[in-house]
Protein backbone atom coordinates (compact mmCIF):
# COMPACT_ATOMS: atom_id res chain seq x y z
CA UNK A 1 0.00 0.00 0.00
CA UNK A 2 0.97 3.22 -0.78
CA UNK A 3 1.37 6.01 2.30
CA UNK A 4 -0.11 9.63 1.51
CA UNK A 5 3.55 11.22 0.53
CA UNK A 6 3.89 8.68 -1.97
CA UNK A 7 0.18 8.36 -3.19
CA UNK A 8 0.79 12.09 -3.99
CA UNK A 9 3.84 11.94 -5.77
CA UNK A 10 3.08 9.25 -7.80
CA UNK A 11 -0.21 11.19 -9.08
CA UNK A 12 2.31 14.46 -10.12
CA UNK A 13 4.13 12.10 -11.71
CA UNK A 14 1.61 10.96 -13.53
CA UNK A 15 0.05 14.20 -14.34
CA UNK A 16 3.14 15.68 -15.77
CA UNK A 17 6.17 13.16 -15.96
CA UNK A 18 9.13 16.06 -16.97
CA UNK A 19 9.25 17.80 -13.10
CA UNK A 20 12.73 17.01 -12.69
CA UNK A 21 13.21 15.94 -8.56
CA UNK A 22 13.99 19.06 -7.76
CA UNK A 23 10.83 20.70 -9.33
CA UNK A 24 8.98 17.87 -7.31
CA UNK A 25 10.60 18.63 -4.42
CA UNK A 26 9.36 22.30 -4.26
CA UNK A 27 6.08 21.27 -4.75
CA UNK A 28 5.66 18.33 -2.50
CA UNK A 29 8.28 19.44 0.16
CA UNK A 30 9.62 16.04 -0.26
CA UNK A 31 13.88 15.74 0.00
CA UNK A 32 14.98 15.74 -4.20
CA UNK A 33 17.09 12.74 -2.36
CA UNK A 34 13.86 10.61 -1.19
CA UNK A 35 11.90 11.24 -4.50
CA UNK A 36 14.90 10.46 -6.50
CA UNK A 37 15.19 7.37 -4.80
CA UNK A 38 11.94 6.50 -5.05
CA UNK A 39 10.79 7.00 -8.66
CA UNK A 40 13.87 4.58 -9.38
CA UNK A 41 11.68 1.67 -6.83
CA UNK A 42 9.23 2.20 -8.73
CA UNK A 43 10.64 2.09 -11.89
CA UNK A 44 12.57 -1.02 -11.01
CA UNK A 45 9.63 -2.64 -9.17
CA UNK A 46 7.89 -1.60 -12.86
CA UNK A 47 5.06 1.09 -11.14
CA UNK A 48 6.40 3.35 -13.10
CA UNK A 49 6.16 1.70 -16.56
CA UNK A 50 7.27 4.07 -19.36
CA UNK A 51 7.24 7.63 -19.64
CA UNK A 52 4.93 9.22 -22.83
CA UNK A 53 3.46 12.28 -23.92
CA UNK A 54 -0.05 12.52 -24.33
CA UNK A 55 -0.64 13.01 -27.99
CA UNK A 56 -4.08 13.54 -30.14
CA UNK A 57 -3.17 12.21 -33.31
CA UNK A 58 -6.60 13.37 -34.95
CA UNK A 59 -5.05 16.99 -34.61
CA UNK A 60 -2.16 15.88 -36.46
CA UNK A 61 -3.32 15.55 -39.87
CA UNK A 62 -2.12 11.70 -40.10
CA UNK A 63 -4.49 9.14 -40.81
CA UNK A 64 -4.99 6.59 -37.65
CA UNK A 65 -8.18 4.34 -37.72
CA UNK A 66 -8.72 2.75 -34.48
CA UNK A 67 -11.13 -0.13 -33.11
CA UNK A 68 -12.17 -2.10 -30.39
CA UNK A 69 -12.46 -5.29 -30.68
CA UNK A 70 -14.99 -7.90 -28.55
CA UNK A 71 -13.37 -11.64 -28.75
CA UNK A 72 -14.67 -14.67 -27.76
CA UNK A 73 -12.24 -17.41 -27.00
CA UNK A 74 -12.52 -20.98 -25.56
CA UNK A 75 -10.20 -21.08 -22.32
CA UNK A 76 -7.24 -23.57 -22.13
CA UNK A 77 -7.21 -26.24 -19.80
CA UNK A 78 -4.37 -24.99 -17.05
CA UNK A 79 -3.80 -22.24 -18.66
CA UNK A 80 -7.47 -20.41 -18.44
CA UNK A 81 -6.94 -16.42 -20.94
CA UNK A 82 -3.42 -15.96 -19.96
CA UNK A 83 -1.90 -18.17 -22.85
CA UNK A 84 -3.83 -16.46 -25.77
CA UNK A 85 -3.42 -13.29 -24.17
CA UNK A 86 0.31 -13.46 -24.23
CA UNK A 87 0.54 -14.44 -27.59
CA UNK A 88 -2.17 -11.47 -28.63
CA UNK A 89 0.01 -8.77 -26.65
CA UNK A 90 2.68 -9.60 -29.12
CA UNK A 91 1.35 -7.35 -31.52
CA UNK A 92 2.57 -4.36 -32.18
CA UNK A 93 -1.38 -3.33 -33.82
CA UNK A 94 -2.22 -4.17 -29.90
CA UNK A 95 -2.59 -1.12 -28.29
CA UNK A 96 -4.72 -2.36 -25.05
CA UNK A 97 -5.58 -5.37 -24.38
CA UNK A 98 -8.20 -6.69 -21.50
CA UNK A 99 -10.33 -10.07 -20.37
CA UNK A 100 -13.67 -8.74 -19.41
CA UNK A 101 -16.86 -10.02 -17.86
CA UNK A 102 -20.18 -10.78 -19.37
CA UNK A 103 -20.94 -11.23 -23.35
CA UNK A 104 -17.10 -11.53 -24.46
CA UNK A 105 -14.00 -12.27 -23.22
CA UNK A 106 -11.06 -10.59 -24.49
CA UNK A 107 -11.45 -6.69 -25.63
CA UNK A 108 -8.63 -5.43 -27.84
CA UNK A 109 -8.01 -1.67 -28.81
CA UNK A 110 -6.35 -1.88 -32.54
CA UNK A 111 -4.74 0.57 -34.01
CA UNK A 112 -3.76 0.90 -37.73
CA UNK A 113 -3.23 3.45 -40.56
CA UNK A 114 -6.55 2.16 -42.52
CA UNK A 115 -9.41 0.42 -42.15
CA UNK A 116 -8.35 -2.65 -44.20
CA UNK A 117 -4.90 -2.59 -41.82
CA UNK A 118 -7.16 -3.11 -39.07
CA UNK A 119 -9.76 -5.26 -41.07
CA UNK A 120 -6.52 -7.77 -42.47
CA UNK A 121 -5.57 -7.78 -38.83
CA UNK A 122 -8.38 -9.39 -37.40
CA UNK A 123 -9.08 -11.67 -40.74
CA UNK A 124 -5.29 -12.90 -40.70
CA UNK A 125 -4.14 -12.44 -37.16
CA UNK A 126 -6.88 -12.67 -34.89
CA UNK A 127 -9.65 -14.79 -35.91
CA UNK A 128 -7.51 -17.76 -37.54
CA UNK A 129 -5.89 -18.18 -34.22
CA UNK A 130 -6.88 -21.75 -32.74
CA UNK A 131 -9.49 -21.25 -29.48
CA UNK A 132 -10.76 -17.61 -30.98
CA UNK A 133 -14.44 -18.59 -31.65
CA UNK A 134 -15.64 -15.02 -32.98
CA UNK A 135 -14.56 -11.44 -33.25
CA UNK A 136 -16.84 -8.55 -33.39
CA UNK A 137 -14.86 -5.29 -34.40
CA UNK A 138 -16.34 -1.69 -33.77
CA UNK A 139 -14.55 1.32 -35.48
CA UNK A 140 -14.00 4.21 -33.41
CA UNK A 141 -15.64 7.21 -35.18
CA UNK A 142 -14.46 10.17 -32.94
CA UNK A 143 -12.20 10.72 -30.12
CA UNK A 144 -13.58 13.36 -27.28
CA UNK A 145 -11.93 11.97 -24.16
CA UNK A 146 -9.30 10.17 -23.52
CA UNK A 147 -7.13 9.41 -20.24
CA UNK A 148 -8.48 12.07 -18.57
CA UNK A 149 -8.45 14.79 -21.34
CA UNK A 150 -10.89 16.61 -22.40
CA UNK A 151 -9.92 16.27 -26.66
CA UNK A 152 -12.97 18.38 -27.26
CA UNK A 153 -11.87 21.33 -25.35
CA UNK A 154 -14.61 23.52 -24.78
CA UNK A 155 -11.86 26.18 -24.71
CA UNK A 156 -13.60 27.32 -21.52
CA UNK A 157 -13.15 31.49 -22.31
CA UNK A 158 -14.19 32.48 -18.31
CA UNK A 159 -13.41 35.62 -17.41
CA UNK A 160 -12.41 36.34 -13.96
CA UNK A 161 -12.11 40.27 -12.45
CA UNK A 162 -8.46 41.15 -12.84
CA UNK A 163 -8.14 41.59 -8.89
CA UNK A 164 -11.01 41.05 -6.25
CA UNK A 165 -10.64 40.79 -2.69
CA UNK B 1 -26.34 64.41 -5.80
CA UNK B 2 -23.52 63.70 -3.17
CA UNK B 3 -25.00 65.65 -0.46
CA UNK B 4 -27.65 63.39 -0.43
CA UNK B 5 -25.90 60.56 1.02
CA UNK B 6 -25.28 59.63 4.05
CA UNK B 7 -22.43 60.76 6.52
CA UNK B 8 -21.46 57.24 6.87
CA UNK B 9 -21.35 56.28 3.68
CA UNK B 10 -20.10 59.34 1.91
CA UNK B 11 -16.88 59.22 4.26
CA UNK B 12 -16.64 55.68 3.70
CA UNK B 13 -13.45 55.58 1.53
CA UNK B 14 -13.53 52.85 -1.38
CA UNK B 15 -11.77 49.78 -1.13
CA UNK B 16 -7.77 49.71 -1.77
CA UNK B 17 -8.91 46.76 -4.23
CA UNK B 18 -11.06 48.49 -6.38
CA UNK B 19 -8.23 51.73 -6.53
CA UNK B 20 -6.01 49.05 -8.59
CA UNK B 21 -8.95 46.89 -10.15
CA UNK B 22 -9.51 50.36 -12.09
CA UNK B 23 -5.12 50.66 -12.85
CA UNK B 24 -4.81 46.77 -13.78
CA UNK B 25 -7.86 47.86 -16.41
CA UNK B 26 -5.78 50.13 -18.45
CA UNK B 27 -3.29 47.68 -19.13
CA UNK B 28 -2.81 44.44 -21.82
CA UNK B 29 -0.84 41.15 -20.95
CA UNK B 30 -0.84 41.55 -17.44
CA UNK B 31 -0.56 38.45 -15.20
CA UNK B 32 -2.70 39.17 -12.35
CA UNK B 33 -2.20 37.72 -9.31
CA UNK B 34 -4.67 39.55 -7.82
CA UNK B 35 -7.75 37.36 -7.73
CA UNK B 36 -9.48 36.14 -4.66
CA UNK B 37 -11.11 33.53 -6.38
CA UNK B 38 -10.39 29.92 -7.00
CA UNK B 39 -9.28 29.29 -10.66
CA UNK B 40 -11.08 26.20 -11.04
CA UNK B 41 -14.47 25.72 -12.16
CA UNK B 42 -17.40 24.28 -10.10
CA UNK B 43 -16.99 20.57 -9.86
CA UNK B 44 -19.22 19.11 -12.61
CA UNK B 45 -21.52 17.47 -10.28
CA UNK B 46 -22.31 20.42 -8.71
CA UNK B 47 -22.71 22.10 -11.93
CA UNK B 48 -25.03 19.81 -12.92
CA UNK B 49 -27.37 19.66 -10.14
CA UNK B 50 -27.80 23.01 -10.23
CA UNK B 51 -29.43 22.77 -14.10
CA UNK B 52 -31.12 19.88 -13.35
CA UNK B 53 -33.04 21.66 -10.84
CA UNK B 54 -33.59 24.78 -13.83
CA UNK B 55 -35.10 21.90 -15.28
CA UNK B 56 -37.40 20.81 -12.87
CA UNK B 57 -38.79 23.97 -12.46
CA UNK B 58 -37.18 25.16 -9.35
CA UNK B 59 -37.47 28.72 -9.67
CA UNK B 60 -39.14 30.11 -6.78
CA UNK B 61 -38.11 31.53 -3.58
CA UNK B 62 -37.46 29.18 -0.82
CA UNK B 63 -38.13 29.83 2.81
CA UNK B 64 -35.96 32.92 4.49
CA UNK B 65 -33.95 31.04 6.41
CA UNK B 66 -33.00 28.54 2.73
CA UNK B 67 -34.03 24.95 1.53
CA UNK B 68 -34.90 22.98 5.19
CA UNK B 69 -32.75 19.81 2.76
CA UNK B 70 -29.68 22.12 2.72
CA UNK B 71 -29.81 23.11 5.89
CA UNK B 72 -29.64 19.45 7.35
CA UNK B 73 -27.35 18.42 4.99
CA UNK B 74 -25.40 21.53 6.77
CA UNK B 75 -26.10 20.31 10.11
CA UNK B 76 -25.29 16.89 9.52
CA UNK B 77 -21.64 17.97 7.56
CA UNK B 78 -20.23 20.83 9.99
CA UNK B 79 -21.36 18.11 12.83
CA UNK B 80 -19.06 15.47 11.28
CA UNK B 81 -16.16 17.85 10.20
CA UNK B 82 -15.81 20.71 12.89
CA UNK B 83 -17.65 18.83 15.52
CA UNK B 84 -20.52 21.45 15.81
CA UNK B 85 -24.09 21.04 16.13
CA UNK B 86 -26.55 22.89 14.78
CA UNK B 87 -30.60 22.80 15.13
CA UNK B 88 -31.33 22.91 11.07
CA UNK B 89 -34.58 24.55 12.07
CA UNK B 90 -33.53 27.40 14.45
CA UNK B 91 -29.61 27.85 13.94
CA UNK B 92 -28.80 28.06 10.87
CA UNK B 93 -29.58 30.60 8.07
CA UNK B 94 -28.85 29.85 4.48
CA UNK B 95 -27.53 33.42 3.13
CA UNK B 96 -26.56 35.15 -0.95
CA UNK B 97 -22.92 34.40 0.15
CA UNK B 98 -20.60 34.76 3.46
CA UNK B 99 -20.32 38.32 2.71
CA UNK B 100 -24.20 38.98 3.48
CA UNK B 101 -23.66 36.97 6.75
CA UNK B 102 -21.07 39.14 7.77
CA UNK B 103 -23.30 42.04 7.02
CA UNK B 104 -26.32 40.38 8.83
CA UNK B 105 -23.73 39.65 12.05
CA UNK B 106 -22.50 43.37 12.19
CA UNK B 107 -26.52 45.06 11.68
CA UNK B 108 -28.15 42.51 14.03
CA UNK B 109 -25.88 43.03 17.17
CA UNK B 110 -23.83 46.23 17.16
CA UNK B 111 -24.89 50.05 17.04
CA UNK B 112 -23.73 53.34 17.55
CA UNK B 113 -21.55 53.12 20.74
CA UNK B 114 -20.37 49.81 20.17
CA UNK B 115 -17.12 49.22 18.90
CA UNK B 116 -15.24 45.81 16.70
CA UNK B 117 -12.72 44.51 17.08
CA UNK B 118 -11.30 43.60 13.48
CA UNK B 119 -8.14 42.13 12.97
CA UNK B 120 -5.22 43.53 11.22
CA UNK B 121 -4.80 42.67 8.24
CA UNK B 122 -8.05 41.31 7.10
CA UNK B 123 -10.52 40.77 4.50
CA UNK B 124 -11.83 43.70 3.34
CA UNK B 125 -15.30 43.86 4.46
CA UNK B 126 -15.54 43.77 8.33
CA UNK B 127 -14.62 47.25 8.75
CA UNK B 128 -17.20 48.60 6.72
CA UNK B 129 -19.59 46.57 7.53
CA UNK B 130 -19.46 47.31 11.08
CA UNK B 131 -19.17 50.95 10.33
CA UNK B 132 -22.51 51.04 8.24
CA UNK B 133 -24.08 49.09 11.10
CA UNK B 134 -23.62 52.47 13.29
CA UNK B 135 -20.50 51.11 14.93
CA UNK B 136 -16.98 52.24 15.01
CA UNK B 137 -13.62 49.82 14.60
CA UNK B 138 -10.94 49.19 16.39
CA UNK B 139 -7.64 47.29 14.72
CA UNK B 140 -6.30 44.53 16.43
CA UNK B 141 -2.29 44.35 14.99
CA UNK B 142 -0.89 40.90 13.86
CA UNK B 143 3.04 40.51 12.89
CA UNK B 144 4.62 38.13 10.57
CA UNK B 145 6.88 37.57 13.66
CA UNK B 146 3.54 35.71 15.16
CA UNK B 147 2.95 34.11 11.78
CA UNK B 148 -0.13 36.57 11.94
CA UNK B 149 -1.98 35.15 14.12
CA UNK B 150 -3.94 37.47 16.73
CA UNK B 151 -2.68 36.97 19.98
CA UNK B 152 -4.39 37.68 23.19
CA UNK B 153 -1.65 40.13 23.96
CA UNK B 154 -2.38 42.30 21.66
CA UNK B 155 -5.83 41.64 21.90
CA UNK B 156 -5.89 43.25 25.48
CA UNK B 157 -3.40 46.09 24.50
CA UNK B 158 -5.97 47.74 22.01
CA UNK B 159 -9.44 46.43 23.96
CA UNK B 160 -12.02 49.15 25.21
CA UNK B 161 -15.23 48.47 27.58
CA UNK B 162 -17.50 49.05 24.79
CA UNK B 163 -16.13 46.64 22.13
CA UNK B 164 -18.97 44.07 21.66
CA UNK B 165 -17.92 41.80 18.92
CA UNK B 166 -14.49 40.11 17.78
CA UNK B 167 -14.12 39.32 14.33
CA UNK B 168 -12.00 36.08 13.67
CA UNK B 169 -11.14 35.26 10.02
CA UNK B 170 -8.51 32.53 9.80
CA UNK B 171 -7.23 31.08 7.78
CA UNK B 172 -6.62 34.71 6.97
CA UNK B 173 -7.17 36.64 3.69
CA UNK B 174 -4.65 39.02 3.15
CA UNK B 175 -1.72 36.50 5.01
CA UNK B 176 -2.75 32.72 4.78
CA UNK B 177 -2.33 32.41 8.29
CA UNK B 178 -4.31 30.01 10.61
CA UNK B 179 -4.88 29.46 14.56
CA UNK B 180 -4.59 26.14 16.01
CA UNK B 181 -6.16 25.04 18.95
CA UNK B 182 -3.76 26.30 21.00
CA UNK B 183 -3.74 29.99 19.34
CA UNK B 184 -7.47 29.96 19.95
CA UNK B 185 -7.90 28.87 23.74
CA UNK B 186 -6.32 32.36 25.24
CA UNK B 187 -8.94 34.27 22.87
CA UNK B 188 -11.91 32.21 24.21
CA UNK B 189 -10.98 33.10 27.51
CA UNK B 190 -10.43 36.47 26.70
CA UNK B 191 -14.09 36.57 25.04
CA UNK B 192 -15.60 35.22 27.89
CA UNK B 193 -14.15 37.55 30.34
CA UNK B 194 -15.05 40.45 28.63
CA UNK B 195 -18.24 39.26 27.17
CA UNK B 196 -17.72 39.73 23.63
CA UNK B 197 -19.52 37.88 20.61
CA UNK B 198 -17.21 36.51 18.18
CA UNK B 199 -17.76 36.51 14.52
CA UNK B 200 -15.99 33.73 13.34
CA UNK B 201 -15.39 33.84 9.27
CA UNK B 202 -14.50 30.37 8.68
CA UNK B 203 -14.48 30.86 4.92
CA UNK B 204 -11.34 29.42 4.26
CA UNK B 205 -11.54 26.23 6.91
CA UNK B 206 -10.92 23.65 4.06
CA UNK B 207 -8.43 25.04 2.54
CA UNK B 208 -5.38 24.62 5.27
CA UNK B 209 -2.06 22.42 4.56
CA UNK B 210 -0.78 20.85 7.55
CA UNK B 211 -3.10 20.49 10.18
CA UNK B 212 -7.03 20.59 9.81
CA UNK B 213 -8.84 23.53 10.70
CA UNK B 214 -10.17 24.07 14.24
CA UNK B 215 -13.41 26.34 14.42
CA UNK B 216 -13.85 28.48 17.09
CA UNK B 217 -17.41 28.05 17.93
CA UNK B 218 -16.05 24.19 18.97
CA UNK B 219 -14.13 25.54 21.52
CA UNK B 220 -15.42 24.53 25.43
CA UNK B 221 -18.17 27.43 26.12
CA UNK B 222 -18.08 29.54 22.46
CA UNK B 223 -20.73 27.54 20.42
CA UNK B 224 -23.53 30.17 21.84
CA UNK B 225 -20.79 33.27 22.10
CA UNK B 226 -19.41 32.81 18.33
CA UNK B 227 -21.26 33.14 15.17
CA UNK B 228 -20.18 30.72 12.51
CA UNK B 229 -19.99 32.04 9.02
CA UNK B 230 -19.25 30.15 6.35
CA UNK B 231 -19.88 29.08 2.42
CA UNK B 232 -19.45 27.49 -0.18
CA UNK B 233 -17.04 29.74 -2.53
CA UNK B 234 -13.69 29.10 -1.74
CA UNK B 235 -14.33 25.12 -1.12
CA UNK B 236 -16.40 24.37 -4.08
CA UNK B 237 -15.57 27.08 -6.41
CA UNK B 238 -18.70 28.34 -6.41
CA UNK B 239 -18.07 32.59 -5.67
CA UNK B 240 -20.70 33.51 -8.62
CA UNK B 241 -23.47 31.47 -6.96
CA UNK B 242 -23.73 33.44 -3.71
CA UNK B 243 -24.57 30.75 -1.36
CA UNK B 244 -23.33 31.28 2.40
CA UNK B 245 -24.73 30.64 5.59
CA UNK B 246 -24.21 31.60 9.51
CA UNK B 247 -24.73 29.53 12.54
CA UNK B 248 -25.21 30.16 15.63
CA UNK B 249 -27.60 30.39 18.65
CA UNK B 250 -31.06 30.45 17.52
CA UNK B 251 -32.00 34.06 19.13
CA UNK B 252 -29.47 35.73 17.21
CA UNK B 253 -30.34 33.53 14.21
CA UNK B 254 -33.83 34.44 14.54
CA UNK B 255 -32.64 38.42 14.50
CA UNK B 256 -30.71 38.23 11.54
CA UNK B 257 -33.39 36.36 9.64
CA UNK B 258 -35.78 38.95 10.27
CA UNK B 259 -32.79 41.56 8.28
CA UNK B 260 -32.29 39.14 5.84
CA UNK B 261 -36.13 38.50 4.90
CA UNK B 262 -36.70 41.67 4.68
CA UNK B 263 -33.61 42.62 2.36
CA UNK B 264 -32.66 39.44 0.93
CA UNK B 265 -35.69 37.64 1.07
CA UNK B 266 -33.27 34.07 0.36
CA UNK B 267 -30.58 32.78 -1.38
CA UNK B 268 -31.06 31.94 -4.61
CA UNK B 269 -32.69 28.59 -5.37
CA UNK B 270 -30.72 27.15 -8.14
CA UNK B 271 -27.43 28.00 -6.07
CA UNK B 272 -28.94 26.26 -3.00
CA UNK B 273 -29.27 22.77 -4.92
CA UNK B 274 -26.46 23.10 -6.14
CA UNK B 275 -24.93 23.08 -2.72
CA UNK B 276 -26.89 20.22 -1.75
CA UNK B 277 -25.10 18.36 -3.93
CA UNK B 278 -21.69 20.01 -3.19
CA UNK B 279 -22.06 18.32 0.25
CA UNK B 280 -23.30 15.06 -0.63
CA UNK B 281 -20.65 14.32 -3.33
CA UNK B 282 -17.87 16.80 -3.88
CA UNK B 283 -15.47 16.25 -1.33
CA UNK B 284 -12.89 14.41 -3.47
CA UNK B 285 -12.97 17.17 -5.81
CA UNK B 286 -12.54 19.18 -3.11
CA UNK B 287 -9.52 17.56 -1.81
CA UNK B 288 -8.07 17.54 -5.40
CA UNK B 289 -8.24 21.33 -5.55
CA UNK B 290 -6.49 21.50 -2.09
CA UNK B 291 -3.64 19.43 -3.51
CA UNK B 292 -3.53 21.49 -6.32
CA UNK B 293 -3.29 24.64 -4.42
CA UNK B 294 -0.66 23.34 -2.10
CA UNK B 295 1.45 22.22 -4.82
CA UNK B 296 1.48 26.02 -6.20
CA UNK B 297 1.93 27.65 -1.76
CA UNK B 298 4.84 25.90 -1.79
CA UNK B 299 6.25 26.92 -5.57
CA UNK B 300 5.39 30.44 -4.39
CA UNK B 301 7.14 30.56 -1.38
CA UNK B 302 10.24 28.97 -2.34
CA UNK B 303 10.02 31.30 -5.25
CA UNK B 304 9.98 34.57 -2.91
CA UNK B 305 12.67 33.27 -0.50
CA UNK B 306 14.49 32.71 -3.57
CA UNK B 307 14.59 36.48 -4.15
CA UNK B 308 16.03 37.28 -0.97
CA UNK B 309 12.56 37.98 0.64
CA UNK B 310 11.17 37.05 3.88
CA UNK B 311 8.06 34.92 3.03
CA UNK B 312 6.04 33.43 6.19
CA UNK B 313 4.33 30.27 5.39
CA UNK B 314 0.88 30.45 4.85
CA UNK B 315 -1.05 27.05 6.07
CA UNK B 316 -4.56 27.96 5.16
CA UNK B 317 -6.49 30.00 2.38
CA UNK B 318 -4.62 30.46 -1.14
CA UNK B 319 -2.61 33.43 -0.59
CA UNK B 320 1.13 34.05 0.05
CA UNK B 321 1.79 37.56 1.96
CA UNK B 322 6.08 38.55 1.67
CA UNK B 323 7.65 41.10 2.94
CA UNK B 324 8.82 43.27 0.29
CA UNK B 325 10.23 46.14 2.77
CA UNK B 326 13.84 44.87 1.62
CA UNK B 327 12.88 46.96 -1.11
CA UNK B 328 13.13 49.99 0.27
CA UNK B 329 9.50 50.40 -1.36
CA UNK B 330 6.27 50.80 0.43
CA UNK B 331 3.53 48.16 0.03
CA UNK B 332 1.74 50.35 -3.11
CA UNK B 333 4.57 51.67 -4.64
CA UNK B 334 5.89 48.38 -5.00
CA UNK B 335 2.28 46.93 -6.51
CA UNK B 336 2.38 50.04 -8.55
CA UNK B 337 5.92 49.80 -10.21
CA UNK B 338 6.00 46.33 -10.40
CA UNK B 339 2.56 46.40 -12.65
CA UNK B 340 3.70 49.46 -14.54
CA UNK B 341 7.40 47.59 -15.29
CA UNK B 342 6.45 44.02 -15.27
CA UNK B 343 2.89 43.88 -15.88
CA UNK B 344 2.18 41.55 -12.96
CA UNK B 345 -0.33 42.81 -10.60
CA UNK B 346 -0.47 41.83 -6.74
CA UNK B 347 -2.50 43.67 -3.89
CA UNK B 348 -0.55 45.55 -1.66
CA UNK B 349 -0.72 44.69 1.77
CA UNK B 350 -2.54 47.70 2.88
CA UNK B 351 -5.37 47.56 1.12
CA UNK B 352 -6.46 44.96 3.98
CA UNK B 353 -5.40 47.25 7.11
CA UNK B 354 -2.34 49.26 7.81
CA UNK B 355 -0.45 46.70 9.50
CA UNK B 356 -0.10 45.01 6.03
CA UNK B 357 2.68 47.98 4.92
CA UNK B 358 5.61 46.21 3.84
CA UNK B 359 3.92 42.95 2.71
CA UNK B 360 2.03 42.54 -0.75
CA UNK B 361 -0.52 39.57 -1.51
CA UNK B 362 -0.34 37.06 -4.04
CA UNK B 363 -3.02 34.60 -4.66
CA UNK B 364 -1.50 31.27 -5.92
CA UNK B 365 -5.55 30.29 -7.44
CA UNK B 366 -3.58 30.32 -10.90
CA UNK B 367 -2.08 28.06 -12.98
CA UNK B 368 1.89 26.51 -12.28
CA UNK B 369 3.09 28.12 -16.01
CA UNK B 370 1.24 31.57 -14.91
CA UNK B 371 2.71 31.24 -11.13
CA UNK B 372 6.27 30.16 -12.43
CA UNK B 373 6.02 33.50 -15.20
CA UNK B 374 4.62 35.69 -12.27
CA UNK B 375 7.85 34.73 -10.23
CA UNK B 376 10.41 35.35 -12.94
CA UNK B 377 9.36 38.54 -13.82
CA UNK B 378 8.56 39.12 -9.84
CA UNK B 379 12.10 38.43 -9.76
CA UNK B 380 13.86 40.63 -12.13
CA UNK B 381 11.94 43.52 -10.44
CA UNK B 382 13.08 42.53 -6.93
CA UNK B 383 17.15 42.14 -8.45
CA UNK B 384 16.55 45.49 -9.79
CA UNK B 385 15.68 47.12 -6.82
CA UNK B 386 17.98 45.08 -4.56
CA UNK B 387 20.73 46.41 -6.48
CA UNK B 388 19.87 49.58 -6.60
CA UNK B 389 20.42 49.87 -2.94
Amino acid sequence: MLNEEDRRLLKLIAEDCRLTPEELSIQTGLSTDYITKRIIDWENDKVIVGYQPMINWDRTGDEKVSALIEVKVLPQRGYGFDKIAKRLQKYPEVKALFLMSGGYDLSLLIEGKTMQDVALFVAEKLASLEHVQSTATHFVLRRYKQDGIELLGEEETIQRLVVSP
Amino acid sequence: MNNYLTPNVASLPPSGIRKFFDLVATMKDVISLGVGEPDFVTPWTVRESGIFSLEEGQTMYTSNAGLLELREELSHHLNKTFNLSYDPHHEILITAGASEAVDLVMRAVLGPGDVALVPDPSYVSYAPCAILAGASVTYVPTYAREDFRLRVEDLARVYTPNAKLLVLSYPNNPTGAIMNREDLLPIADFANEHDLLVLADDIYSDLTYDQKHVSFASLPGMRDRTLFVNGFSKSYAMTGWRIGYVAGHSGLIQGMTKIHQYTMLCAPIMGQFAAIEALRSASEAKNDMVTAYDRRRRLMVHGFRQMGLDCFEPLGAFYVFPDISKTGLSSEEFAEQLLREEKVAVVPGTAFGPSGEGHIRCSYAYSMEQLQEALKRIAHFVERRLTNL
